[in-house]
Order: C-alpha cells, then structure tokens, then sequence
C-alpha cells in the first residue's frame, strides 16, 4: 500500500531505503535544478575531476526548465521535463553523491541499475501540472550557467514539494509495474 | 478587396500565445473529468485530478498551464481578397509571437542551430507557420503552441498499400506503446494519412485542432478513431505512464489522395495540455 513520506534534503539514505514505489513523497529543503545543456557541463566537471558548482552529496536534482516569474513570484510555471534524455548522464551524477532525481517518464535500465548501486531513487512529479508544482516553490536563485538561460542551474527552496517513487533502492519500477497491471492486450 | 494593415495582426497573435498557454479549452477539460470519474486506478485518479485543479490554477494565477510553453506553430487561413499591407507578414506574426512570449511570462524554448550551437533565441521566435489560401476576405489565426516531449515521440512511417487498415492500426497503436509515460499522457493522438512525406506530417499536426470529443465527419473513419482509441486505452500505461486507463482522450485523423506507390501515415502526439486558441480579423 503506497504511503505518504515527508522528506527534507540534504537526503538521508535511511530514508530513502523506506521508499517504495508508488510512494507520495513531499520534499522540503533545497533542491537544484538541471536538464540537458547543465547535465553535459555538469558531467564534463566530474570527469575532469573539477569541482561542482553545488554540493552535490545527498541532493536532488529536478529537471525542470521553468517560465520566467512574473512580477511578485518567486519562479513561473515550473512543472518536471522528460527524464530520459538525462539518462546518459545520469549514473555519473549518481557515483558522485546525487541521491534522487525528479522528473517525468520511465528511466533505462543503466539508470535503474545505477539507482540501486548508489542507493538512489527516481521520483516523478506530475508532467503539465506546472503551476501546481511552482506553488511549492518558496524561493529560486541562479547558481551557475545563467548563459543557459531557462536551463541555467538553480537552487529552489521548496516546501512539500509534491512527487510520486517511480524507482526505489530495490531496483523496482512504477513504470513497468504499473502498467502490467492495467495491460489488458 | 479588404486591406489589412499587418501591423494589427501583432497584438492578435501575441494575445492568442497568451491565452492558449494559460487558458486549456473546455472541449479538454471535460474529457479529462469524464475519463477521472470512470479511472480504476486510484494513482492514476489523483493524477488526473491534479491536472485538472492545475488548468484551473493556471487561469486564476494567469500562469501557463505547463512551463513548456513550446514553439509556436500558428496556422493562417488568408483570404484571398485580402490586401496585406504595412510590412512583413511573416515578421508580423513573430513580433506577435516574442510579444506574447514577453509579457505573459512564457518560456522561451527556441534554440537556433538546431545540431551545432543551440543556442537560445530569447523571444521563442521564430514560429512555425502555415498558411492556407482560402475564399473570403478575412483571416482566421491559430496558435497552437507544442511542448517538446510530445513533438518528440511523433513519427513518419511510409507504408505499403498492402498493409492496410490493420498496418495504420498497428503502427498507431504501437507508436503509443513506445512512448510510454514520455509524451505526458493521457494524449490525444494525431494521425495524418495519405498526401506525401511531408503533407502526412501535417496533416497529423492539423488533426490536433478538431475540438476533443467531436466525432469525425466521416462515419467509416470515426469507427477506425474509436477502435484506435480502445486499443491505446488497453495498453494500461495511464496518465504519466504509471499504470492506468487513461492512456488517450482522442483520437483524430485527417486524410488525403496520395500516390499509388504510396501509403504515407503520420502521428503526431499531443500531451493532455492540449492547447490551441484562434481569432479571425
């Protein structure tokens, strides 16, 4: 029976190994941003050996590329974009210390593999529920790669952050799980 | 003969990016309700009813539904006994476009070089334009802005003739199965038959228009919609793709001669934010 967890991050791995799929999690803390262009430069830092321009051990990244904030907001719109573009990426940031990932859609298999070496899980939020989302959202700055425009990195401060255990520690996933369940070819 | 000044095509476009990105149509909302009221999976009704309470905040909070606000795809119909005049009408349509962008607080989503640099063009132009040449003396405007992860799990296939209905029905069927959770499902799914390479493509794209819920015209291919439709809601991969019935709210196909070598099927998938806004000047 899925369960409700409130999470604040930097994430415990105690925690996370309670997790399990179809879980809805509510995160409060901060929380870092990150899509395509940031993961490329995000990962050239990491086999470079350089540092990265956030702590990344016990973190969670979202990736998100929100709307511009309108006058007395602290970020637009700012719903989860499709995680499986981040997948190559992704078991590098992981060995690194990442600890969850929020996004939208299944992951691939090296990255389930890799969610379980690391103890890591892959959280989903609601893809189009963008403005449900940003009211969660308390505050948001730029960090880095501001030349990235929506796809800079930014640290958000957010306050029961609505998402959903697609992949747990275990290795199982809501995806093919779930869908097995209603298949009905 | 009727002049338009293409100047007031500007505030018209920018308006219409505008409301479809903060506005969903009812047509979509109340399809969505109909299929949470009838969701077995108890996820895959809290999903979708956050999606609606999402459309709703969206219009309150004059924010867009989904922070891809996507590039613009704006269809014409031009009269043909309209005289445009006062500059570019192509220009026209992208200033009303990076206006839009602009002050309603929409995300630019336009990169330039689309392999090498990418390199954001800051005002989500330019858009994509179709125009259509048609009788009268006015001209009726769609914007109909396209988030990537959807765009992105829409394909071309050219069949053989030999395929059939059972082939177009398979291959729809199954471009859906591999999109999984990707596209932000439930989809309404565009399908485009016939014409060439390029015509199938949009006219997959146009399909998208037809108001949700609104049975096709023609009653043989309204029957192939809905057992397309039945077919994807069997697949189980419900909204996001966690498990569920809601898989599609639609299905809509558009049809052309083609070439007698030729059996050329699009589909050109659409997240649940179905948007698309029209005005006529």
């Amino acid at each position: 029976m899925a369960k409700t967890v409130y999470l604040n991050t930097p994430l415990q791995e105690e925690d996370l190994s309670k997790l399990e799929i179809g879980d809805k999690v509510f995160i409060t803390g901060l929380i870092y941003t990150g899509r395509d262009a940031a993961h490329k430069r995000l990962v050239e830092l990491v086999e470079a050996g350089k540092e990265l321009p956030f702590d990344i051990k016990g973190q969670a990244i979202y990736y998100v590329g929100p709307a511009p904030a309108p006058p007395g907001k602290p970020i637009g719109s700012a719903g989860p974009t499709t995680s499986y573009r981040m997948d190559p990426y992704t078991p590098t940031l992981l060995k690194a210390g990442l600890k969850a990932m929020i996004g939208k859609g299944p992951r691939t298999q090296p990255v389930i593999d890799s969610l379980v070496e690391n103890k890591a899980v892959y959280l989903v939020a609601i893809g189009g529920a963008a403005v449900v989302v940003a009211k969660s959202i308390k505050a948001a700055r730029i960090i880095a790669y501001e030349d990235l425009g929506t796809e800079a990195i930014r640290e958000l401060t957010v306050e029961n952050f609505p998402c959903i255990v697609a992949n747990d520690i275990r290795g199982r996933d809501i995806f093919q799980e779930g869908v097995k369940q209603y298949n009905q070819e | 003969m009727r002049t338009i000044n293409v100047q007031e095509i500007i505030p018209v476009v920018k308006k219409l990016c505008i409301d479809a990105n903060y506005y969903l149509g009812e047509d979509v909302i109340s399809v969505i309700r109909e299929y949470a009221a009838r969701e077995e999976s108890t996820t895959a009704r809290e999903v979708l009813n956050i999606m609606l309470e999402n459309y709703e905040l969206a219009a309150t909070e004059q924010m867009p539904i989904c922070q891809d606000t996507g590039v613009a795809v704006v269809f014409v119909e031009l009269g043909q006994d309209v005289h445009l005049t006062g500059g570019d009408f192509t220009e026209a349509i992208n200033e009303g476009v990076r206006q839009g962008y602009k002050d309603g607080y929409l995300r630019k989503s336009m990169v330039d070089d689309p392999i090498m640099e990418r390199v954001n063009t800051k005002d989500n132009t330019p858009a994509i334009i179709y125009t259509d040449i048609v009788p009268g003396d006015k001209i009726k405007i769609t914007v109909a802005p396209k988030g990537g992860g959807s765009e992105n799990m829409s394909e071309v296939r050219m069949m053989k003739a030999a395929d059939g209905i059972k082939g177009v029905i398979d291959f729809v069927v199954d471009r859906i199965r591999r999109s999984g959770g990707n596209p932000c499902p439930p989809v309404v799914v565009g399908v485009g038959l016939g014409g060439n390479f390029e015509q199938s493509a949009l006219l997959a794209k146009k399909a998208l228009l037809r108001k949700l819920g609104e049975p096709n015209p023609d009653a043989k291919w309204n029957q192939v919609e809905q057992d397309i439709l039945e077919k994807i809601n069997k697949l189980g991969i419900g909204p996001q793709g966690l498990g569920g019935r809601t898989t599609a709210l639609g299905v809509h196909i558009l049809h052309k001669p083609c070439h007698i070598a030729s059996m050329p099927v699009a589909v050109n998938v659409q997240c649940h934010a179905a948007r698309h806004k029209s005005a006529v000047i």
